[in-house]
């Protein structure tokens, strides 16, 4: 196998296995803070459905956590294995967030394990909740901690390069990059928007699926109060990202935009396709792209003339970008309409047709992660390291590559598949309306007693 | 001290806790599927799930520590390793996902069958076995360089007698770690049936424990002559070693205190894995890879260290507390308490 398949296969199983892990690691980031609001609210209000929820979600999470644990060591090692010249490089200068990174997962680990098997152990319930606050905590850290290297990935600083040896390297320089404070706060924000609206998605599911209790009403109400909050922050934030983006990689935004042309008063490009550099059949918002990169309707946006041939991304990242954008927007007017509908308690709030929304939410927002790492992602070709390495040169020159693209593609199914059917099984045999008969009997049994 | 030094014993400290942890929880599977196939599975099963469930994830932990920090304290590791590992160390990955996450599948999900604990009993001798190669691998002599890239001979790799020994010493260790544990967990948990079984088993993986070790170190005389003459070198360190196995040995024979048994135990590998580390020295890899030209600059290791030293405060605190609820604690031991599992 040469140079070229190695490369292209470790891209492959580089894909794979991060597109497949970001699943579980947003689900392992934003899960925890919406068990700990859900037990929160039951302690404050007395209400023993949150308490329930936080529970039965607590019980799904570890399924989703086992796989993101993982995949996530499947990842760490295959970083090693095939852009073994990208880590000796980058690992002289970056490898403290990782390391740090163990950290939290040491924190999360154990807090975890401590706080699944104690349920009821102590009389005060809200040391049970303080529990989870290293695990939320330990959870948010390994993100913050892993995009600051992808950040450092787009951004690389706090090193020089004398006759390609690194000099006057400084780790603190590197991991606080101009890419991290807006990568770090849309990465965190987006997590926690998408568990908010896969949860609300299971809860609308059991209210279309006939169950009308109580207690998947409750659920969807919070979720989506949250989602409402962190769909917002995410817009705002992506915003930013835009401003970044045309500040210090000008091609990714160019590209993702299909601005060809360096040009003032520049207008964003919805979808459409390309025939040569001519748009067509694209939907234009007129001053739209100099407002996102430099809040401005008459800036002037870099176009891709400015960039030698071989240094322009892939132009199909403008899909990806758009996805992510429409799906954005669509959540904030979704869960806006929902929550202000229930406030003034119209009753279309609860129709199926807007239940069906809310179902497809969850999907839809992880959609958009997927959607905005590849757009990161493959926006940054042909550099593994911005403007240092090339994908080429980081590779392995193993010649086994293709086959282990086959073996973990078989091992992601297994996971994929062995979670989804656990966790069905999970709450299928055991639905919230016996487990709320239980507590009743229990209660009943304990007053006589 | 130098950077370099303190670096390695950071590292080597961390997987000496993976393979004390680690052997438990592998050895659990085994004996959990050994059990079962002899039908005395009713025996062991409870103490094994009280143990492993609420640190499970934990274990793993202590891998990731590893791989990330060689990565970050001797960056070279990922050119030399990282290029020819990548068969054994996927396939090392594949087995240590699907064991992992099905064991909470089954635990926190549904009740598996039967052939999901034999699966789970092997993987969990597939996966010391498949680990050790990188300790054959790091003795020299399998790894040409070919144009400037490391290269992996793999015939020579699997006809070496030394790879062999190496797996069989990886296999019986773990069974013999994870029985000494099992058995004293379980008088803990005053379980007088598993007791007796896990006592049994220590005692029958005792012997080729010792006998592969011994039978390494005199295969390396052949193979890395220079290794050999410096583990002659500390010959007083295994010796010390050895008297520790000796004393775990009569413990179990005599039926006398296990705690103490477990202890000599570890005593035993710390000095055993420490001595050879230190004869290992300086290789990483012999005879491309030094920990010296292999290591990072000066400010990152400085900063490695400090964030170590920072992340042990948070880390210690926690793990005593997890020990103290679920090891130390007799009630949650013995499964007095009620099941608190969420
Ligand atoms: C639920 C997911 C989601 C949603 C709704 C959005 N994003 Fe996003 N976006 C991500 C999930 C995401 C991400 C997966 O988290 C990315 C990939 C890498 C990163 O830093 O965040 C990302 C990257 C990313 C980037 C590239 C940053 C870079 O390459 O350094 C930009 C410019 C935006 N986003 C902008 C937006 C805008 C203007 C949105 C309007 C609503 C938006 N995003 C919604
Ligand atoms: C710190 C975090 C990350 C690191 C260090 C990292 C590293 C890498 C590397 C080494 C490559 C191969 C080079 C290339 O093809 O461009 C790559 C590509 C890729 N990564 Fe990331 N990545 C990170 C985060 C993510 C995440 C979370 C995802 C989400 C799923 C992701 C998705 C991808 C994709 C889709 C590619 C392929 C790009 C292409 O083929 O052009 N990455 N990344
Ligand atoms: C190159 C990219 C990445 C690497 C090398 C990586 C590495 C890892 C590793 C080794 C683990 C297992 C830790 C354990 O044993 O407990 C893990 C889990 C995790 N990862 Fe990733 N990761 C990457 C990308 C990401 C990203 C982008 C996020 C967040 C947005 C993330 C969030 C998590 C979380 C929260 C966990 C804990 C498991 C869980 O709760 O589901 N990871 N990751």
């Amino acid at each position: 196998m040469g140079n070229e398949e190695a490369v292209f296969f470790s891209r492959l199983l580089t894909e794979m296995t991060l597109s497949f892990h970001i699943i579980y690691a947003t689900i392992g980031v934003g899960v925890p803070l919406m068990i700990m609001l859900a037990q929160y609210v039951g302690i404050k209000k007395n209400d023993e459905h949150y308490i329930l929820l936080a529970r039965r979600w607590a019980r799904g999470f570890v399924i989703t956590v086992a796989v993101g644990v993982v995949t996530g060591t499947a990842i760490g090692l295959q970083l090693s294995l095939l852009w073994p010249n990208f880590m000796e490089l980058a690992g002289q200068v970056i490898a403290l967030p990782l390391f740090l990174e163990t950290f939290a997962f040491f924190f999360e680990a154990i807090f975890l394990g401590i706080y699944l098997y104690t349920w009821d152990r102590f009389e005060n319930q809200k040391k049970h909740l303080l529990l989870l606050v290293p695990v939320a905590f330990g959870a948010a850290m390994s993100a913050v901690f892993i995009t600051m290297v992808n950040a450092f990935m787009n951004a690389p600083q706090g090193f020089d390069m004398v006759d390609g040896e690194l000099v006057n390297i400084s780790p603190l320089l590197a991991m606080f990059n101009p890419a991290m404070p807006t990568k770090v706060a849309h990465v965190v924000s987006t997590a926690l928007m998408t568990s908010a609206f896969v949860l609300a998605s299971i809860g609308a599911f059991r209210l279309l699926k006939g169950s009308n209790h109580i207690y998947h009403k409750k659920a969807v109400y919070l979720m989506v109060k949250v989602g409402l909050v962190f769909s917002i922050a995410t817009a705002i934030i992506g915003d930013f990202s835009g401003k970044y983006l045309a500040e210090y990689q000008p091609e990714k935004l160019a590209a993702a935009e299909w601005h060809f042309e360096t040009s003032e008063a520049a207008p964003l490009i919805l979808y459409g396709i390309l025939d040569g550099e001519e748009v067509k059949y694209a939907i234009k918002i007129p001053f739209a792209l100099s407002i996102l990169a430099h809040n401005d309707p008459n800036a002037e946006v870099i176009g891709l003339d400015q960039f030698p041939e071989d240094e322009i991304p892939p132009l199909y990242i403008h899909y990806f970008f758009n996805i992510m954008i429409t799906i954005g927007m669509f959540m904030v007017m979704l869960s806006a309409f929902y929550v202000v509908a229930k406030w003034r308690k119209w009753k279309f709030a609860n129709s199926r047709f807007i239940l069906w929304l809310i179902v497809a939410g969850g999907p839809l927002s992880m959609i958009a992660i997927q959607a905005g790492w590849w757009m990161t992602e493959v926006g940054r070709q042909p550099w593994i390291l911005y403007q240092i390495m090339t994908v080429e040169q980081g590779a392995t020159s193993s010649g086994s590559v293709d086959i282990m693209v086959v073996a973990f593609a078989i091992l992601y199914l297994i996971l994929g598949i062995g979670s989804v059917v656990v966790l069905r099984r999970m709450f299928r045999n055991n639905p919230v309306e016996k487990e709320l008969d239980k507590l009743d009997q229990e209660r009943l049994e304990g007053d006589t007693k | 001290m130098t950077l370099e030094i303190i670096g390695i014993t950071v590292l080597w400290f961390f997987l000496f806790g993976y393979v004390i942890v680690g052997s438990i929880d592998f050895g659990a599977g085994f004996f959990n599927a050994y059990s079962l196939l002899t039908n005395r599975q009713h025996i062991l099963t409870n103490i094994i799930q009280r143990y492993l469930s609420p640190v499970w994830e934990v274990t793993n932990v202590f891998l990731v520590f590893f791989f990330v920090g060689i990565i970050g304290f001797f960056p070279k590791t990922a050119f030399y390793y990282g290029t020819t590992l990548l068969v054994p160390a996927s396939i090392a990955i594949i087995l240590l996902a699907i064991r992992g996450s099905y064991y909470a599948f089954e635990t926190y999900g549904s009740r598996g069958h039967k052939g999901y604990s034999f699966m789970y009993g092997a993987a969990g001798i597939l996966i010391p076995a498949s680990l050790s190669v990188v300790l054959t691998i790091s003795e020299g002599g399998f790894i040409d360089m070919v144009d400037g890239q490391p290269v992996l001979d793999y015939s020579r790799l699997f006809l070496s007698p030394l790879t062999w020994s190496i797996v069989v010493l990886a296999i019986a260790a773990t069974l013999y770690i994870s029985a000494v544990f099992l058995t004293w967990y379980a008088s803990k948990a005053e379980d007088a049936g598993a007791t007796k079984l896990l006592r049994k088993y220590a005692l029958i993986w005792a012997l080729p424990t010792m006998i592969t070790a011994t039978g390494i170190i005199v295969e390396l005389r052949a193979h890395n002559p220079e290794h050999y003459a410096n583990i002659l070198d500390v010959w007083w360190a295994f010796l010390i070693s050895g008297l520790m196995f000796f004393g775990t040995v009569y413990l179990l024979w005599t039926k006398r205190n296990y705690g103490w048994a477990f202890l000599l135990l570890v005593g035993q590998f710390f000095i055993a894995f420490f001595a050879y580390g230190w004869s290992h020295r300086p290789y990483l890899l012999y005879p491309y890879l030094t920990i010296y030209d292999g290591f990072t600059n000066e400010t990152m290791a400085i900063a490695l260290i400090i964030a170590f030293i920072a992340g042990l405060c948070l880390l210690l605190p926690s793990l005593y507390l997890l020990l103290r609820l679920f090891l130390f604690n007799k009630d949650y031991v013995a499964g007095k308490k009620e099941d608190n599992h969420a």
